[in-house]
């Protein structure tokens, strides 16, 4: 672990590296999971919740990935799927260039190493009958490092996300605060030297100033440690300020993807655009009179026809009902191009606010 | 705004020709009495609220802002809290009231909107078991009555096909659909002051400015007075008219909103607006505050937020500063605030600076 603090970040070449610098850290292709709703006296599959519906993109090495979407539009449940904490359906996930769970490929218990995650509830999310040095040292002893050498690295990690091992490691969960707590979470996920953080709602349920100082310890440890993440949240504010990605998930979709300033100067699709509406300005002559979103998300068993958002989409036509715009070829698109799956964008989709040429549209 | 400043001042000044306040709460204290500790978690709080007026109370977890405002109930378990100061709700004394007068105010006149709509609706009544519940208790009326007014009031919210919801469990609903649910109850008795718990905090962003735009317009059509407590600055900026800021059990910061939220003199108020993400620069480090708040077991002396302070000094040890209020009533606890002309002004206080947290 140490040894990689003194590594220089990039341009030097990561000794984990398998498939080279240019090589995405992770590729996620055509991913589905759908859940079967069972019912009746033979328990038989009625139908099912599409939650993660063909999604595919990818994460460049030390970039950040910020994904953001409603409650119930499947941004936890992607992050569940990319752990593999539940089975896909369909789908291939590709670690460093080496598809995960085939035979020639990385097995699961390599990607566990080189993907970590971070949970939103800091304090469910560990054990509350060990201390928190035994929590972090838990992962590396599974791994098979001796525990002496274990219980040096934890008290490592803990110093290194600011808490004095001294005074920390003997220390239950139930006697941290919460701000500590996440601190400790990031340290247990850094045990195994991943590649691959995923903060699934990581600081949303903390303090406003202790946010700060955890999305600082973020920061900061990216840049030691060579990181990758991918950070969901729906705050709007924190995902700008972190990522340098953005992908906007509805109702089990990808409905845009882009860099983050292209995204939040010029959001294509109208649901990207009354998302960003809906930030809060904290100037109290800046009310907002009317909610940019009415009512909630459709129920993802019976998904609306053709674009999905169009039971909420003030420019809605018969388009848009009858066809599922596409949203472009995401796997070999540049990571500086911005897509949108709406047909106002795409040149001659039927639409009619959707421009002629592609030129018209990025010159507006 | 001098009655911010401690009672004894406030008595002093002549008799204002304004309005006498809806609710005036003066010097609270609410500790915690248990075997191992005292917890002082509410430490002098005085304030006034006009009828139709919103005050919205912000601080950090631990700060107290939920305990001040559960005590206007009086919520808390009776045996082990000690509370001290008067709390006066129209004509109620609050501290002293009967516990049976107490029962006929709790739902009525004053009325609550809690965080966790799923924890604080009963799982096994239906929606509108629950809304005519409220009403057949206090206003005496039968069970159709009740569940008519019931439906009303879903209309009122703004909750879609009323019908159906009525006969609904909460846990068929969405979460706004809920807080909706949750606020037709609290507002089922035409309650004269809502408190609301930081009712926004767990829905999404995009149902969280529903909910605020319809609270606004219930409480403008209403003219209800409203307590309203949060973390987030943004939703304070939606909905409040007056913001008063706490940290560790007392007020730091109070004024109007666009004072205390444009204009913030309280260092603290100051280092919360900045830590609070909102396009910063990509490539710095947010300006997080130093430290955690302070341990209400063991309160240090003088002020309390002096230890994770950059501007403080020694004399912020010695005592808890006093209130310092302009002419518009902005009011801020900190040595180094003094009014310049007609606004306060924040000027960094001199002496041998204290080391301040890591």
């Amino acid at each position: 672990m140490t040894d990689l603090i003194d590594t220089p970040a990039s341009p030097a070449p990561d000794p984990r590296d398998r498939g080279g610098p240019a090589q995405p850290m992770l590729i996620v292709e055509n991913i589905k999971k759908y859940f079967p709703i069972r019912a009746g006296l033979l328990n038989k599959q009625v139908a099912e919740v599409k939650a993660v519906d063909d999604i595919s993109f990818y994460v460049l090495k030390g970039e950040t990935l910020g994904i953001v979407g409603e409650s119930g539009c499947g941004k936890s449940t992607l992050a569940r799927l990319l752990m593999y904490l539940i089975d896909k359906d369909e789908g291939h996930l590709i670690l460093d260039g080496d598809t995960v769970g085939e035979k020639s490929g990385v097995g699961l218990d390599g990607l566990r190493r080189s993907l970590q995650m971070v949970f939103q509830d800091s304090y469910s999310s560990l054990n509350p009958r060990l201390p928190i040095e035994q929590s972090i040292a838990y992962g590396p002893r599974v791994q098979g490092a001796k525990p002496r050498q274990a219980k040096e690295q934890a008290r490592a990690l803990l110093d290194q996300v600011g808490l004095l091992p001294d005074r920390f490691g003997q220390r239950y969960p139930h006697e941290l605060s919460g701000g500590q707590k996440q601190r400790v979470n990031i340290a247990r996920a850094l045990a195994l030297d991943p590649r691959l953080l995923i903060l699934d709602e990581a600081v949303s349920a903390l303090d406003k100033s202790v946010e700060a100082q955890v999305l600082n310890l973020l920061g900061d440890l990216k840049q030691a440690l060579n990181l990758t993440y991918i950070f969901i949240s729906h705050d709007l504010h924190v995902v700008r300020f972190i990522s340098d990605r953005v992908l906007v998930m509805y109702l089990g979709q990808v409905v845009e993807i882009g860099p983050v300033d292209k995204l939040y100067e010029n959001p294509l699709h109208p649901y990207t655009q009354a998302l960003l509406a809906c930030r809060l300005s904290m100037d109290p002559d800046e009310r907002v009179e009317a909610a940019p979103l009415a009512g909630d998300p459709p129920n993802p068993v019976n998904p609306p026809s053709g674009c999905r958002f169009h039971t909420r989409c003030p420019h809605a036509e018969e388009i848009c009902m009858a066809k599922a715009p596409p949203l472009g070829d995401v796997l070999r698109a540049d990571p500086q191009d911005h897509l949108a799956a709406c047909h106002m964008v795409k040149p001659g989709s039927g639409h009619s606010k959707a421009p002629a040429t592609l030129a018209e549209l990025f010159n507006i | 705004m001098n009655h911010m400043q401690s009672p004894d001042l406030a008595l002093a000044e002549p008799a204002r020709p304004k309005p006498a306040p809806f609710v005036s709460v003066r010097d609270l204290k609410v500790k915690f009495v248990s075997r191992e500790a005292t917890v002082q978690a509410v430490n002098g709080v005085s304030f006034d609220l006009a009828r139709g007026e919103v005050l919205c109370v912000i601080g950090e977890s631990g700060s107290g802002k939920s305990v001040m405002m559960r005590s206007l109930l009086r919520l808390h378990p009776k045996k082990r809290t000690v509370i001290d100061g008067t709390m006066l709700v129209g004509e109620d004394e609050i501290t002293t009231l009967p516990e049976k007068r107490m029962t006929e105010l709790r739902g009525s006149t004053i009325s609550m909107i809690f965080q966790e709509p799923m924890t604080a609706l009963d799982p096994l009544y239906t929606v509108g078991d629950q809304i005519s519940e409220t009403v057949m208790r206090h206003q005496k009326v039968g069970r159709e009555a009740g569940m008519q007014r019931a439906l009303e009031l879903l209309e009122l919210v703004r909750v879609p096909s009323p019908e159906r919801r009525l006969k609904a469990y909460p846990h068929e609903l969405s979460g706004g659909l809920r807080q909706r649910a949750m606020i037709a109850v609290a507002l089922s008795c035409k309650p004269s002051l809502l408190l609301a718990d930081e009712p926004t905090t767990a829905l999404d962003a995009s149902v969280q400015i529903q909910v605020l735009v319809l609270l606004r317009k219930l409480q403008r059509d209403l003219g209800m007075s409203m307590i309203f407590v949060t973390h987030d600055l943004g939703v304070a900026a939606q909905i409040a008219d007056k913001v008063a800021v706490m940290y560790a059990g007392r007020m730091i910061e109070y004024g109007e909103a666009r004072d205390v939220l444009m204009n913030p003199q309280h260092p603290y108020t100051r280092a919360m607006l900045s830590s609070t993400v909102k396009d910063q620069d990509k490539g710095k480090p947010l300006e997080a505050i130093a430290g955690t708040p302070p341990d209400l077991r063991a309160l240090p002396d003088g002020c309390s937020f002096a230890p994770r302070c950059k501007y403080a000094v020694d004399t912020c040890r010695q005592a808890f500063p006093d209130p310092v209020a302009d002419s518009r009533g902005h009011t801020a606890r900190c040595i180094g605030v003094k009014p310049v002309g007609d606004l306060l002004h924040f000027e960094a206080p001199r002496g041998q600076p204290v080391a301040a947290l890591a």
